[in-house]
């Protein structure tokens, strides 16, 4: 066993890009569930978003067209559960977890001719004089762009959902869709576009891992993060701060146990592999123990009746 | 004569196998409040929500201000002035009154204005509210009044309002109608909708009678009589229930300091509930909804257990029986909801008769149905209590709210209980049908079952019990004869004005 192996600069500067990935997926799905959608579907929608993202990337040669294509092609795909929920009123749990497996089956085709190549990097933001500060420098100022992307999607999530106008009918919707209604507001409306971003940050998500985080394409290669994701908004009350905190712990404790098992710690590897989920559950679970609930409304259908 | 606000012609509107609106006209004219009447299932709130504009109508025509008006959603009506305030209250519980009231709003102002505008309105009319309290933590009659400041401050010239006193005690109701009152003389005109005739007695200055969805008279409710009114609303003429003189007993059920947390995060928990109820009488417990009914019946039904010895049945203590040992012992009971409480919605009626009578009416043998003894039950409530339905093998959601309502009570009736407990056992229920289970109700206690009536419904109260209680804030007030009781009295015993005042202006 040797801990002098592990370099703790290292070690922070790549807990936020492990994060990152789960983050903006979670993020996504908070919207949705915010207005009231439980979609199941983040897993497939990442790995959706992994392959259209990594193929584009590949074919243009530009990171930025990759990730804008991972939007594209998650929120398309969850465009197929807007339409099942919102207009054929489909059960969410069933259509959620269909649409998690035809994502992954999609993805699998869609990647066949892309296995075994580098994608093109994804441009660091070295940060001029920031970057340069002993120790914060490396650990905060020197990744690429999406990292800081994650952390200012978080702000503005947070600040829209709080403050604006459009936050507040996003959140009446997903609190009582049937008083939302009697005011006038368009519930189905509101709950597409809600879908829509879930999609798309998804896709991000699962392009960030693709194109950053591994980077190459393997099918299947999200293995869970989607999963991750979805429990996260949950124990995260549905705020966006407390996502990023259960992100980053999230990502924290896999690179540390990672470390730990390079390291060769007296641990059995079973027990290190589990403790990301362990740790992130039991400090969230802590947190959410004030007086903060579910949506009112998620998971139900909404039905215009008379 | 000022010519009118609003003018609705013809207007009809259908639902597949219903017409809801068929033809109807009226008028309303400024500074007036026009009452809107009818039994369930007539067609009032499709009215006013074509009025609104959540509904389009099929035929027919509005005229508000001299100009056509047709509003294609409820943004285009409050840009012509009308506002609603909702039966079933349209607001957010975990969103605070602030934004609660913005929603409302077709171009509220920034936040810090908006507290301040709300607290302006809400004192000089005299509905205090505080614009920073999540509106879960509120009471019925404050969620109301976050609905007429969000109105009010709209600066409406029509204010639909639909049912708007069944939550308020009477205290509460005056100071409404005072605002009311003040409101028309600013020249706004008022819809109101209820079935409470004495108030419209009270308030209102025309009104309108829908039956079935057609309009079938109109009448100057100062002039006519609550009777008439209620005959007009059911097209015939119904028996009221009829008390005979009866003997109480001893004491069937008795509560001693009976306390429960409420197991609802908005709910009310019950605090130190001690009463008594003798055989042969019918006690009646009133109070604003959302005061500890539900979790009464909890209690009592055996829902929620509690100590053993805070609830007693001829002296026996109950509280940790689970509802079946309970039934068994012949305590039974009847909740509010009917669909999905009472009843299961997707079983037929013999299945939903099984539910609660297996045990007493000997429907189960060595744990296997007896289905044939079960459909016979089913039949035996359904002529008994005149349930209108082809079959005991029909779902219980196919049947119209009366309809469920008198086999839900029916079901239990005939069980024979020794005591038997009802929460709002006429809500939302046509007033023949109401009369019917008045009359059971009646009869039962007739035959000696302690019978405890929940209900928000005082009216009904004063027409069946022998005393009165009322829940507030779940405590229970003292228990005095309902013959000695008048509505200020009672009023104050459900917890008087909370806090609302007269308007100032």
């Amino acid at each position: 066993m040797d801990l002098s192996s592990i370099n703790p600069i290292l070690l922070l500067a790549s807990l936020m890009v492990a994060a990152t990935p789960i983050l903006l997926a979670a993020l996504g799905e908070l919207v949705s569930e915010r207005a009231g959608v439980l979609n199941l579907g983040v897993e497939g929608m990442m790995i959706t978003g992994a392959i259209c993202g990594f193929a584009i990337a590949v074919e243009t040669g530009s990171p930025v067209v990759g990730f804008a294509a991972a939007a594209a092609g998650g929120a398309l795909l969850s465009l197929l559960f807007a339409l099942l929920t919102q207009l054929a009123l489909a059960n969410q749990v069933a259509s959620g977890l269909a649409l998690t497996l035809f994502g992954l089956g999609l993805s699998a085709l869609l990647g066949q001719s892309y296995v075994g190549i580098r994608p093109p990097a994804t441009a660091k933001l070295d940060i001029p004089l920031l970057g340069d500060i002993p120790v914060l420098g490396p650990v905060l100022f020197s990744h690429d762009w999406m990292v800081y992307f994650g952390l200012a999607l978080t702000l503005a999530v947070w600040a829209a959902l709080k403050y604006s106008r459009a936050g507040l009918i996003l959140r009446a919707v997903g609190e009582n869709h049937d008083a939302a209604h009697a005011l006038g507001y368009n519930v189905v409306g509101v709950r597409i576009l809600a879908i829509l971003f879930g999609g798309a940050c998804a896709g991000l998500g699962g392009a960030y891992l693709s194109l950053v985080r591994v980077p190459q394409w393997t099918e299947g290669m999200t293995a869970g993060a989607g999963w991750i994701a979805l429990a996260l908004v949950v124990f995260a009350s549905w705020k966006a701060g407390r996502v990023l905190l259960g992100a980053y712990l999230f990502g924290g404790v896999t690179v540390l146990q990672l470390n730990l098992q390079a390291a060769g710690v007296d641990i059995p590897v079973e027990y290190l592999s589990m403790s990301p989920y362990l740790i992130t559950i039991l400090v969230l679970v802590i947190l959410s123990a004030d007086r903060s609930r579910a949506p009112g409304s998620l998971g139900r259908i909404f039905h215009a009746s008379r | 004569m000022s010519p009118p606000l609003l003018t609705i012609e013809g207007l009809t509107k259908a639902y597949p196998g219903v017409v809801a609106n068929d033809d109807v006209s009226f008028d309303i004219k400024p500074g007036e409040v026009h009452a809107l009447l009818g039994e369930n299932g007539a067609g009032k709130s499709t009215l006013v929500k074509m009025i609104y504009g959540l509904v389009r109508p099929d035929s027919g025509r509005m005229t508000l201000h001299g100009r056509a008006y047709a509003p294609a959603n409820p943004s285009d009506a409050r840009a012509g002035g009308v506002a609603m305030v909702f039966q079933h209250f349209s607001l957010f519980d975990a969103l605070d009154v602030a934004e609660n009231v913005a929603l409302g709003m077709e171009n509220p102002p920034r936040m810090h204005d908006l507290a301040a505008r709300i607290r302006e309105v809400s004192e000089t009319y005299g509905l205090p509210l505080d614009p920073a309290r999540t509106l879960g933590e509120l009471s019925a009659g404050e969620r109301q009044r976050v609905e007429i400041v969000r109105c009010l401050l709209q600066d409406p010239r029509l204010l639909i309002m639909d049912e708007p006193t069944s939550v308020l005690t009477p205290q509460e109701v005056e100071i409404l109608f005072e605002t009311l009152r003040k409101l028309t003389r600013e020249g706004v005109a008022i819809l109101y909708i209820s079935h409470k005739l004495e108030e419209i007695r009270a308030l209102c200055d025309r009104a309108t009678i829908l039956r079935l969805g057609r309009n079938v008279g109109t009448c100057i409710p100062r002039d006519a009589s609550a009777r008439e009114m209620a005959e007009m609303m059911v097209g015939s003429a119904f028996a009221a229930p009829e008390r005979a003189a009866r003997e109480t007993g001893d004491a069937a059920l008795e509560l001693t300091g009976l306390s429960l947390r409420s197991p609802n995060a908005f709910g009310a928990s019950l605090k130190e509930i001690t009463l008594a109820v003798r055989r042969g009488e019918i006690l009646g417990i009133g109070g604003v909804a959302g005061n500890g009914q539900d979790e009464l019946l909890a209690a009592l039904s055996g829902e929620v257990r509690v100590a053993p010895g805070a609830v007693r049945l001829a002296g026996r203590p109950v509280g940790r029986l689970g509802p079946g040992a309970r039934r068994r012992l012949g305590l039974l009971t009847a909740p509010e909801e009917r669909l999905g409480h009472a009843a299961a919605p997707d079983m037929s009626l013999t299945e939903n008769a099984l539910l609660t009578g297996a045990e007493r009416e000997n429907l189960m043998r060595h744990g296997f149905l007896r289905w044939r003894r079960a459909e016979d039950f089913a039949r035996r409530i359904i002529e008994r209590f005149d349930v209108r339905t082809p079959g005991p093998q029909v779902a219980a959601r196919a049947l119209s709210g009366g309809n469920l309502q008198k086999f839900v009570i029916g079901r239990e009736v005939l069980q024979r209980p020794e005591v038997l407990v009802v929460n709002q056992p006429t809500w939302g229920v046509d007033a023949a049908a109401a009369a019917a289970i008045r009359q059971a109700l009646l009869d039962l206690a007739g035959s000696g079952t302690a019978v405890l009536c929940i209900s928000q419904d005082l009216d009904e109260l004063m027409e069946i019990s022998d005393r009165f209680g009322a829940l507030n804030e779940g405590r229970l007030s003292a228990i005095r004869p309902a013959k000695e009781l008048n509505v200020e009295e009672i009023g104050l015993m459900m917890g008087g004005a909370h806090g609302m005042e007269v308007a100032h202006v």
